[in-house]
């Protein structure tokens, strides 16, 4: 059961062969025998969840349900969850019971899917490795001395390990696609806009945009068909014609043209990682594609521009976490201002205290214009980059990371070689495109490769499409660690 | 040394929408404590803005009003600080793009006319209130305001006396709550000052430094904090000081400013635009439909008065400090009265009794056709004067018409000359030395005998009648 | 641009987190690291580019004026440090 696809699952829950109640109860009883060494859930509620899964179960012997009723789903800790302990991966809320819901948890409630627990996470979806979680590292499962990546750590390995079937996660410079990478799971980042960001806890607001977890793009595309849709309560969601994800899986890919910029190539790619990557071109060529070398001039000011964007809209969207309505305060403080600092200083990690501290400086008076501004336009530039190449390729492939997964602690003291390893990924949130990550082969170690897909506005479904077409003609995401 | 003295206003204005700028919770006053806030105006992790559609339309009719551009494309900004009245963290506001931008409002100090041109107007959300009483320990903090509608209205420094800033504040109170974007209710806040004032030796070209008198809620207190600010300012300069840049609150028990202690780090708010706001796009259809469906506006009102009515300028200025007090000033003309007689009635009596009962005109016991029974009575010479002036204090109390109580109370005007006549002469054989004033030269001394003649007649009669009986006999 | 000690304090106190004497330093290292980093992008010819401060080019939706929230005090306050009379309590203001 633990390997089914979200289709075979779906299919015993409508045959009757298997109840909510009891898939629940199996992926559960895993979720608790490995959580310890993996430390992908921050919270596992199981009384919660089987209600949920009891009541999937009633509302199938009742009438109709959605595709989707009585699979569990894992929820990154990041989407307000109401009566579910939402932490963000942070001591500062480390004890807030949301008293409301996200729109993708309201969907996904209503498709009947069932939480099975919260994963852990960096802090504030800060971080590219999970290391900076309040409630511990994430191991990766396919080696306990690798990181899984960050921020949607937790997700990631919780799918990887067969834990969950399936996840959601958030994605603001790589956050779904490189975890899914490290993992050897699929993950995608659709469009800014598609999928709300009410409820969703904000790091970069004009960046941030969640996404799912999975062991297929197959999975992906139909829990994306729940995620996805408008929200009035987000004033930048996009008032769009709902769409089946699915709905281009099985187009052949004859006539696809792939895009390989020659800036993801460059100095800096691992071998390793570049021969999976070439073998997986290699790979859709056999399928029909074409491919061009274009390229994306502006690659490598992604790294400053997003470190200046992210963090500016961070220190704001943060200020909110000031222990006055919720959150943790400070026991010891004097006056106003220490309660401030006192509490915001036991509250949050050193990652996101550095953000914080980062944004707060280059909005600050005088600097505005040289870092923000400068940062904005460069933004601009790298849209433009990608609105040419895909004058010339339908997809854009690359690596989702330069590297494999690294060690825990390996860098742990070095936020600034952190950054660089997000060369990749960021340009995409940068542009808002949608973009996902597919297992393609493992490294010299025996870590994952994941390639980078990257298509143009709303073209979720050609991703998908493309993905799976892979996925049909190759046994990579079938893979699964030793636990 | 002369000193010259430079005012600039900032005036917070709610606007009168239902619900919140950026959330569907009630805006409305007096609610228990945090009862009226929505996930947004906590602030809970996740929560976001959605703009209201009338606090932005309210911002297009302002613009309007003040002859304003009205930018087509205007963007939301953080404003970033904290304070425990403001949930996020950070205002959201409008700072390089606001909705309004210039645009201008005449006022009137001492007979002169000045034009005031405006900075700019934007759209902003409200902060939350600190409660500090019955409580134990600590300051409580009162959500239910924040998130109200602001439009936040910027003038350029133009003024250069307290009176002038007061002319500018009521003038603008007068607009705002003449097109309906705002209930004017001073007291629940609805209007606030805040007044940045500096001082510079006459004839110097450069500003001084100017510090900033924060959430002045009465238009007495913006001339006491002026006043107190001007005289603080220039002893410390000619005492050899500096005036340092500051936000200060005015005490209106002392008479006093005195600096915040909350904004030392108030010049490094860090403004981005915000990222949950996309610009706001106002399209000319929309600008079109706001601009036809715009009331007369007092200026054009007061062109029109005067033309149509044929009143003194002054008069029409008077009475259209409101809407509901023109509107009451033509209904008057309409049921009949003199339009004059009806500008002197109710910019006298009608306006000074409802000064001290503490009424607005809506209020008024006497109603616009009352009002014209009367001064219809004084014109046909029913009544005089005075007496109408004691018949109107009777309708006030009792609620009745002009006509009734003329009738009831026998006030008609005497003018039957017979009845005169016999008081006239009495009155003349008892002043033969005023007789012989009047015949040598001295035209006024009749005039003390008219009194005596209204006197004698009990009031009632028609004193030019009176004044030509005298002056037959006499002469 | 390198920052010094008394730059991160003062970014620290607008920041509102309490940094100690120790952190303080590391801090001044890292955040310099990371300026470094982004000084990259300063030296980049950007004339006439048109900012860009949103993902999708969209306009803001408006919503029509109508009371829709409902009064959830209780549900709200239940995660609040400290309350009183309904009231959320923070140490004593003076203005």
């Amino acid at each position: 059961m633990i390997e089914s696809s979200l289709k075979q699952l779906a299919a015993a829950l409508a045959a009757k062969q298997i109840s909510a109640v009891e898939l629940a109860t199996e992926f559960l009883n895993r979720a608790e025998q490995y959580n310890g060494a993996l430390n992908a859930f921050i919270t596992l509620d199981k009384q919660k969840t089987l209600a949920e899964a009891l009541a999937a179960d009633q509302a199938r012997a009742n009438g109709p349900v959605g595709p989707l009723a009585g699979i569990p789903v894992a929820h990154k800790d990041i989407f307000c969850q109401e009566g579910w302990r939402t932490t963000c991966g942070s001591k500062m809320l480390g004890n807030f019971v949301s008293p409301y819901s996200a729109h993708v948890i309201e969907q996904c409630r209503a498709a009947g899917l069932v939480t099975l627990g919260r994963t852990n996470m960096d802090e504030f979806a800060m971080g590219s490795s999970n290391e900076n979680s309040y409630f511990g590292a994430v191991k990766n499962p396919w080696d306990g001395a690798a990181v899984p990546g960050g921020s949607s750590g937790g997700s990631a390995t919780a799918v990887a390990a067969r834990l969950a079937p399936i996840a959601t996660g958030t994605d603001t410079g790589g956050s779904i696609r490189q975890p899914a990478s490290f993992c050897g799971i699929t993950g995608i980042k659709p469009t800014y806009g598609v999928v709300s960001r009410f409820g969703m806890i904000a790091y970069a607001s004009s960046l941030d945009q969640g996404g799912p977890m999975g062991k297929s793009a197959e999975d992906c595309a139909l829990l994306l068909n729940v995620m996805a849709g408008f929200d009035a309560r987000d004033a930048t969601s996009l008032a769009r014609e709902r769409e089946d994800y699915a709905r281009d899986l099985d187009r052949p890919l004859a006539g696809l043209r792939i895009g390989l910029p020659k800036e993801y190539f460059a100095e800096g790619l691992a071998q390793d990682v570049a021969a999976a990557i070439d073998a997986a071109i290699g790979e859709y060529k056999k399928l029909g594609a074409t491919v061009v070398e274009i390229s994306l001039p502006n690659t490598k000011l992604a790294i400053p521009s997003y470190y200046v964007i992210a963090p500016a809209e961070a220190s704001s969207n943060l200020s909110r976490f000031d222990g006055v309505r919720y959150g943790h305060r400070a026991a010891q403080f004097e006056g106003l201002n220490g309660m401030y600092e006192q509490s915001r200083a036991e509250g949050f990690g050193w990652e996101v205290k550095r953000r914080i501290l980062t944004g707060t400086y280059v909005l600050s008076h005088g600097y505005y214009d040289a870092y923000y501004l400068q940062a904005q336009k460069i933004r601009r530039l790298i849209a433009n980059d990608f609105q040419a190449a895909f004058e010339q390729c339908d997809v854009i492939a690359g690596p989702v990371a330069p590297t494999t997964a690294w060690n825990l602690g390996e860098k742990s003291d070095d936020p600034v070689a952190m950054y660089l390893a997000d060369i990749y990924t960021l340009g995409v949130n940068l542009a808002g495109l949608p973009a996902m990550s597919v297992p393609v082969g493992f490294g010299s170690t025996g870590r994952p490769v994941g390639l980078q897909l990257i298509g143009n506005y709303f073209s979720e479904a050609r991703l998908l499409n493309a993905a799976h077409q892979f996925q049909l003609a190759t046994d990579w995401h079938t893979r699964t660690p030793e636990l | 040394m002369k000193w010259e003295v430079v005012i600039g206003l900032e005036v917070h204005t709610q606007l009168t929408t239902q619900s919140k700028i950026f959330s569907g919770a009630s805006t409305a006053f007096g609610a228990e404590p945090n009862t009226q806030t929505a996930v947004v105006d906590i602030a809970l992790p996740g929560a976001l803005p959605v703009m209201n559609k009338a606090a932005v339309e309210k911002a297009i009719q302002f613009g309007l009003a003040i002859g304003a551009k009205v930018n087509r494309r205007s963007v939301f900004a953080r404003k970033n600080y904290f304070y425990p009245d403001l949930p996020k963290g950070y205002q959201i506001s409008q700072f390089e793009l606001p909705v309004v931008e210039g645009g201008a409002i005449t006022i009137n100090v001492d007979g002169v006319d000045k034009v005031i041109n405006l900075t700019r107007a934007h759209l902003e959300e409200d902060a939350g209130k600190s409660v500090h009483e019955g409580l134990h320990d600590g300051t409580g903090i009162d959500l239910n305001r924040a998130g109200t509608p602001l439009l936040e209205i910027v003038s350029e420094p133009e003024m250069r006396s307290a009176a002038e800033a007061v002319a500018y504040a009521k003038a603008l109170y007068s607009l705002v709550t003449w097109i309906g974007i705002c209930d004017g209710n001073m007291q629940e806040g609805s209007f606030r000052c805040d007044v940045n004032v500096s001082v510079r030796p006459q004839g110097q070209a450069e500003f001084g430094t100017r510090r900033e008198i924060k959430n002045l809620n009465s238009f007495k207190f913006i001339e006491q904090a002026i006043a107190a600010e001007v005289r603080y300012q220039i002893e410390l300069i000619e005492d050899g000081g500096k005036v340092q840049q500051a936000t200060v609150l005015f005490n209106p028990d002392t008479g006093e400013t005195r600096a915040m202690r909350s904004k030392e780090d108030a010049h490094d708010y860090r403004y981005f635009p915000d990222p949950d706001l996309p610009p706001l796009v106002i399209g000319e259809d929309w600008i079109e439909r706001v601009r036809s469906a715009l009331p007369e506006l007092p200026a054009t009102m007061q062109t029109r008065f005067v033309g149509v009515y044929g009143i003194p300028a002054y008069d029409a200025v008077t009475l259209t400090a409101s809407k509901a007090l023109a509107a009451y000033y033509e209904a008057t003309v309409a049921a009949g009265a003199d339009a004059k007689l009806a500008s002197n009635w109710i910019m006298g009596d009608i306006s000074a009794t409802l000064n001290r009962e503490e009424k607005d005109i809506s209020a008024s016991p006497v109603s616009s056709e009352a009002l014209a029974g009367l001064i219809k009575r004084v014109m046909d010479s029913t009544i005089n004067n005075k007496t109408a002036k004691d018949v109107l204090r009777k309708m006030w109390d009792e609620g009745l018409a002009a006509d009734a109580i003329i009738e009831r109370d026998g006030l008609k005007q005497e003018t039957d000359t017979g009845a005169i006549e016999a008081i006239v002469d009495a009155v003349l054989a008892a002043n033969p030395k005023a007789i012989e004033e009047y015949r040598s030269g001295k035209e006024k001394a009749l005039n003390a005998l008219v009194g005596q003649v209204m006197k004698g007649s009990g009031g009632k009669a028609n004193p030019a009648m009176a004044l030509e009986l005298l002056k037959k006999k006499v002469g | 641009m390198s920052l010094s000690l008394d730059d991160v304090k003062r970014i620290a106190r607008l920041a509102r987190i309490a940094v100690t004497d120790d952190e303080l330093a590391a801090s001044q290292t890292q955040l310099n690291r990371i300026l470094t980093l982004i000084d990259e992008m300063r030296a980049v010819d950007t004339t006439g580019i048109a900012p860009m401060s949103h993902a999708q080019d969209m306009q803001l939706r408006l919503r029509d004026d109508a009371v829709t929230a409902a009064d959830r005090r209780d549900a709200f306050q239940a995660v609040a440090p400290a309350v009183e009379n309904g009231l959320y309590l923070v140490p004593r203001v003076i203005e």
